[in-house]
């Protein structure tokens, strides 16, 4: 026992001395931490986002030097999409003064969710962790724009609607739910059965197990043997090219197969080759190149040398949604920097710039996002936006934008995201009262 | 020279079974006992605590409770993760029946709900041996796993499927949540793994911890010499999934705060597992040590390459890391196949004589 506290207080005295010598922040950057995961399995799904989120703000860097003439200092800490070292990088990057924790997971996220309030630092987890975290009264640190699972979730049952000729059409349908079985792809779940007891469709369940993600064969006999009208799917990593091989392989018809944004990566369609012709996505970010911003991350930084995405996986899906969700973090510092006034904004002031920000189609048209988003607003009271998505469809080769821009059922959403907000409050009592003021 | 044990005679039977006998082990402990609990508090930063010490030390007494049944019963076991689990859901449980019981109650109450699960998965093992065994155990990990993901009772019917730890108090001060200090949290950890070492080191000196030992090294002569193996491997299936149990819940209530199934994971169940085979198997010592190279050195190496100024991104440190970590297993493995206690012992049977080659 001597030895190992000894080496172990040896170890300490060593690294305790590293982490004091931690590089001080300095006065005229704003440290954004990026946690990303570009190993594991699902790095698939984490590298081109991690690739946009870096290449935007090093577009943003070179191009306005910074934001608001501010430089940006951005971090990446590797997660591997486990908790474990998720809760480890907040710890690391909690004492440099991050302006807003971006945790790309939902684990991580409902690690750090009640951590938030405490340490005083917003977290952004776009379109993904806590859907119940859209309610600003009861989470004022959390943001979880443009929409959550649950506007997504109706979202697909409102565009199944569309096609069926509107929604009394949903009736006596059959609707199959493939999901990763575990918080993420459980979270729709009582939103569907809310929209099947209402619309009188029929809804069954198909559970991928984590560990069983590129073993699907059993779950897609079951599709075989059921034969449901309309599948739609909440997949991550290597679910998605596997449950898309899958489905090609029992020749379920591909366009009444629908995914969540998560399932949208070029190369989960791509798994399915040409046979996947059809497959269809949420989206609530622009597919392709032609858009200014991407014009200008190309120029700035993939041309200049500076990124580290591959030429051939440059601007496909994720790498745009990695691109908007840098877009959210640099548009809730700008907003903070209009708001206070101070140009080397602090966490307190970003939460405060996220709670007005107000992406309005000329904001827009001047970052060069015309077409790529959807105007944006966020509130005190809603953090989510509850913005309207698009259906991209796979052809073969890319995604193809199929049809405009709709609203997600809103009106359905927003009750039981406050009874899950007070559910969560209730089971996690005490649960602090929202204690900062609104911002204005 | 430094670790000579000429001179120090024992006059009492007390003084021979002390545990540690040797007057330089004790300084050690001692010395030891000061850095864990003064020079630690005073001079560790929330990051150093919240994310080396605190799971160093629940991972060490994991690493314990795997020792006791692989180690000293030698029954191999993969379902070390689950049985963690077990523990961290009915703590889990335990406090949202109970709001207002002592936490502390709770964490040593959860272990025995661990300890009755491991009883149960532990039958099988009266009649089969070694790698069948760790099947029988495989099963018990699967199994449990998909209990914590499919009987919503065990989260509270909680959406996300998590189980999440809200703010407690314990005598005024904040021990869970959020809220609570890394310091609390730590000394919390620090003083029941303490505690229970002490518990299972005078265990195994022990009748029971004789009778684990005889029954790993030959249970028909065990049998012969009158050794239940009944009780004998079902009472180390208990103390060890009790053990687990604890840190389990200690590791979802001190450090994560919150967990999902899939934090008690079978990769949870190699990563103890290699701790204890790594520090050496059938010895307390060793969980320390295997606990502090599989979790410490990771972490310290990710901090410690990006400030000796390498300028590497962060995923190829998470190569690099995994990469030295590995070579250094098996570095180990082949130089001492008894782990890093054996090291440490013939560490200390060199100091004996040191600086002459021979006593």
């Amino acid at each position: 026992m001597k030895t190992t506290l000894l080496a172990t207080g040896l170890a300490t005295a060593v690294i305790a001395g590293s982490f004091a010598v931690a590089p001080a922040q300095a006065e005229d950057s704003i440290y954004v931490p990026l946690f990303t995961y570009r190993t594991g399995p699902y790095a698939g799904s984490g590298i081109p986002i991690a690739n946009g989120m870096e290449d935007y703000f090093a577009m943003l860097n070179e191009r306005d030097g910074g934001i608001g003439g501010v430089k940006i200092d951005y971090d990446e800490c590797e997660t591997g999409y486990n908790t474990q070292k998720g809760v480890e990088c907040y710890e690391s990057v909690k004492a440099k003064n991050p302006v807003v924790i971006t945790p790309y997971s939902t684990g991580i996220t409902l690690q750090v969710i009640p951590k938030a309030s405490v340490d005083r630092i917003p977290v952004l987890s776009m379109a993904y962790g806590l859907s119940a975290a859209a309610i600003g009264k009861t989470f004022p640190w959390i943001f979880n724009a443009p929409d959550t699972y649950w506007d997504g979730a109706s979202a697909i049952i409102k565009d199944i609607a569309r096609r069926e000729g509107g929604l009394d059409g949903l009736k006596g349908k059959k609707i199959g739910y493939i999901f990763l079985d575990a918080g993420y792809g459980r979270e729709p779940i009582p939103l569907l059965e809310d929209l099947a007891k209402k619309y009188g469709f029929e809804m069954t369940q198909y559970p991928v197990a984590g560990k069983e993600m590129q073993n699907q064969s059993s779950q897609w006999l079951n599709v075989r043997r059921d034969r449901p009208d309309y599948m739609i799917m909440w997949g991550w990593g290597a679910m998605n090219p596997t449950a898309v091989k899958e489905a090609t392989k029992i020749r379920y018809s591909m366009d009444k197969f629908y995914g969540v944004w998560w399932s949208g990566g070029n190369d989960d369609a791509a798994a399915g080759g040409m046979a996947a012709k059809g497959f269809r996505t949420l989206n609530f970010n622009g597919v392709g190149k032609d858009y200014p911003v991407i014009q200008d991350i190309k120029k700035y930084v993939v041309d200049a040398g500076k990124s580290q995405v591959e030429p051939a996986k440059f601007a496909d899906n994720l790498y745009n949604r990695g691109v908007y969700n840098a877009m959210l973090i640099a548009e809730g510092i700008r907003s903070a920097q209009e708001h206070s006034g101070k140009k080397v904004v602090t966490a307190e002031d970003v939460r405060n710039g996220l709670e007005v920000m107000n992406l309005d189609e000329k904001r827009i048209a001047d970052m060069g996002m015309k077409d790529f988003m959807a105007p944006l607003k966020m509130s005190c009271e809603d953090h989510n936006g509850h913005g309207p998505l698009y259906i991209v469809e796979w052809d073969g080769k890319d995604w193809q934008k199929s049809g405009e821009w709709f609203e997600p059922m809103t009106d359905v959403v927003q009750p039981l995201l406050e009874a899950a907000a007070d559910e969560y409050v209730k089971s996690n009592a005490p649960w602090p009262e929202r204690d900062v003021p609104c911002a204005k | 020279m430094l670790y000579r044990e000429a001179g120090q005679f024992k006059t009492t039977y007390e003084a021979d079974q002390a545990i540690f006998p040797l007057r330089q082990d004790r300084i050690g402990i001692a010395v030891i006992a000061a850095l864990a609990f003064v020079v630690v508090p005073l001079t560790a930063t929330d990051f150093f605590l919240t994310s080396i010490m605190t799971p160093f030390l629940i991972f060490a007494l994991a690493a314990i409770g795997l020792n006791v049944l692989t180690g000293y019963a030698g029954q191999l076991s993969l379902g070390t993760g689950a049985f963690m689990g077990v523990g961290a859901y009915s703590a889990y449980k335990l406090t949202s029946i109970f709001p207002d019981a002592n936490i502390i109650v709770v964490l040593l109450a959860s272990g025995f709900f661990s300890a009755a699960i491991g009883v149960a998965f532990g039958l099988p093992s009266l009649r089969i041996k070694g790698l069948y065994l760790a099947v029988t155990t495989l099963a018990a990990q699967f199994f449990l796993e998909w209990c914590f993901i499919r009987i919503p009772w065990l989260y509270n019917y909680n959406a996300s499927g998590a189980i999440e730890i809200s703010q407690r108090e314990m005598a005024g001060i904040v021990v869970t949540g959020p809220a609570a200090a890394p310091l609390t949290q730590y000394f919390i950890v620090l003083c029941v793994t303490v505690g229970l070492t002490w518990f299972v080191s005078n265990l195994i000196r022990g009748r029971i911890g004789r009778q684990w030992m005889m029954i790993r090294d030959m249970d028909i002569a065990a049998e012969l010499i009158g050794v239940r193996p009944l009780t004998a491997k079902l009472s180390a299936f208990a103390v060890s999934s009790y053990l687990c149990g604890v840190a389990g819940a200690m590791m979802v209530f001190f450090w994560l705060g919150a967990a999902e199934p899939s934090a008690f994971a079978i990769s949870l169940s190699f990563q103890v597992l290699f701790m204890t085979i790594l520090g050496g198997l059938g010895s307390l010592i060793g969980s320390y040590m295997g606990a502090a190279f599989i979790w410490i050195l990771p972490v310290a190496l990710r901090v410690v390459l990006p400030s000796l100024g390498f300028d590497v991104a962060a995923e190829t440190v998470q190569h690099l890391t995994s990469m030295i970590v590995g070579a250094l297993i098996i570095f180990f493995l082949i130089t001492e196949p008894h782990g890093l206690a054996r090291l440490w012992q013939l560490t200390k049977e060199k100091l004996k004589v040191w600086p002459f080659p021979y006593g």
